[in-house]
């Protein structure tokens, strides 16, 4: 019953991003990170046109449960991001570190090109608990690096997604039936 | 259950082989507070007033075919999903897109941007005032053209629900030569994207109503 999925296309860039879109907390909260990247074909070469979406828990651990996702007041945090790359196929998000053991970042890319969106996660580096985070330890041994961001400055990280290639980056799943 | 959505790798969609990943899919071992398993939330004020009308949205009317599209969302078990963000955006009456890179010879139309947003109600409907998108010509291959189309982005409760997907019309004789509808492998799957004309939706001497539901996928706490 469920309805399938069809790509976003290469127009949705008047209808989607938005200016607030990058920044889940603002770049003055004293907690803020930048996390930045690159999404890249099994070429090599960077998508120009691809939609980047995140949703995370905040500093503490806790999702936001009420509305702001979209609108954040002030010094809030929303929780939810939404970047559209540029010419170069950069992306970025103002936010910060989630809690818990093994923090991680829940990311959608969507793009022309992409009959339905790709789900990953960025895990942070250095942190004791990736080793025995379920999620991470089901993926091959081989490819788990893939789902862990590049620590770039004390306060940036980078997270680049291959689609396709030598060094593509883990996908899970999302049909569950229905 | 089968799954309904297209494969990644469709060469008949020329954008597909170098974008769709070639890596088996991993199964993740979500816990029950897997951020996956919810969404961001949305509340009213975080919308404008005439986002939900593309027709009002310039200081006069646009040209094409005025028309009402509505529906619900509901979850894998039928169950209407309050409060879930739709956002849609579309071609103009003449098939073309607001958008630089779009380069189709056609006019723009100063009184339509075409692209809206809105909140279902305590039912799961979203209802949209538009005008009927035009069909438009693609490269993927020679003498390509889309079936008029309205893109539709959707937030369910748990962010493995997160639907990007397109409506099509009733009859669109384009059907059997787009790739991107011909994607989806099951031909009853495919009819999912397909709206019905709705004389109830409809209103006399004004709009033709179009009824199209949106069904989410199961959650992993579901299946």
């Amino acid at each position: 019953m469920t309805t399938p999925s069809q790509t976003v296309g290469p127009f949705f860039g008047y209808a989607l991003p938005y200016a607030d879109g990058p920044y889940v907390v603002p770049e003055w909260h004293p907690d803020a990170i930048r996390i930045r990247g690159r999404i890249l074909d099994g070429a090599g070469e960077p998508l120009p046109d691809a939609l980047v979406e995140i949703w995370q828990a905040d500093a503490a651990g806790d999702v936001p449960r009420g509305g702001g996702a979209w609108r954040r007041a002030g010094n809030d945090f929303s929780g939810f991001g939404r970047c559209g790359t540029d010419a170069a196929g950069n992306y970025w998000f103002s936010t910060v570190k989630p809690g818990g053991p093994a923090p991680h970042i829940a990311m959608l890319i969507f793009a022309r090109g992409l009959l339905k969106p790709v789900a990953t996660r960025a895990y942070f580096p250095d942190e004791p608990g990736n080793a025995t985070d379920p999620v991470l330890s089901a993926v091959p041994p081989g490819r788990r690096d893939t789902l862990v961001a590049v620590r770039e400055g004390d306060r940036s990280y980078r997270f680049d997604v291959h689609l396709r290639g030598e060094r593509e980056t883990v996908f899970f799943e999302r049909y569950f039936g229905g | 259950m089968t799954d309904p959505n297209p494969p990644y790798l469709y060469p008949p969609y020329g954008s597909t082989p170098l974008r769709a990943p070639a890596q088996p899919l991993v199964m993740p071992k979500y816990g029950p507070d897997a951020i996956e398993l919810s969404s961001p939330v949305f509340g009213h004020e975080e919308l404008g007033i005439l986002d939900d009308d593309l027709t009002r949205q310039h200081s006069g009317e646009p040209l094409g075919e005025r028309i009402i599209v509505t529906g619900q969302v509901l979850d894998s078990g039928g169950r209407p999903v309050p409060g879930a963000l739709v956002e849609i955006w579309q071609t103009n009456a003449a098939g073309r897109y607001v958008h630089l890179r779009d380069q189709h010879p056609a006019p723009l139309d100063p009184n339509f941007t075409g692209a809206g947003r809105c909140l279902t109600d305590a039912d799961g409907r979203y209802r949209f005032v538009t005008i009927k998108p035009g069909a438009y010509p693609w490269r993927n291959h020679h003498n390509a053209w889309r079936p008029a189309h309205i893109h539709f982005s959707v937030f369910g409760t748990a962010f493995t629900q997160r639907l990007i997907t397109q409506m099509y019309f009733p009859g669109d004789p384009l059907f059997a030569y787009d790739p991107i509808f011909q994607s989806i492998p099951d031909e009853k799957d495919r009819e999912r994207l397909i709206s019905r004309l709705d004389m109830d939706t409809t209103v006399p001497e004004w709009a033709l109503g179009y009824q199209w539901d949106i069904v989410l996928g199961a959650t992993p706490m579901e299946a």
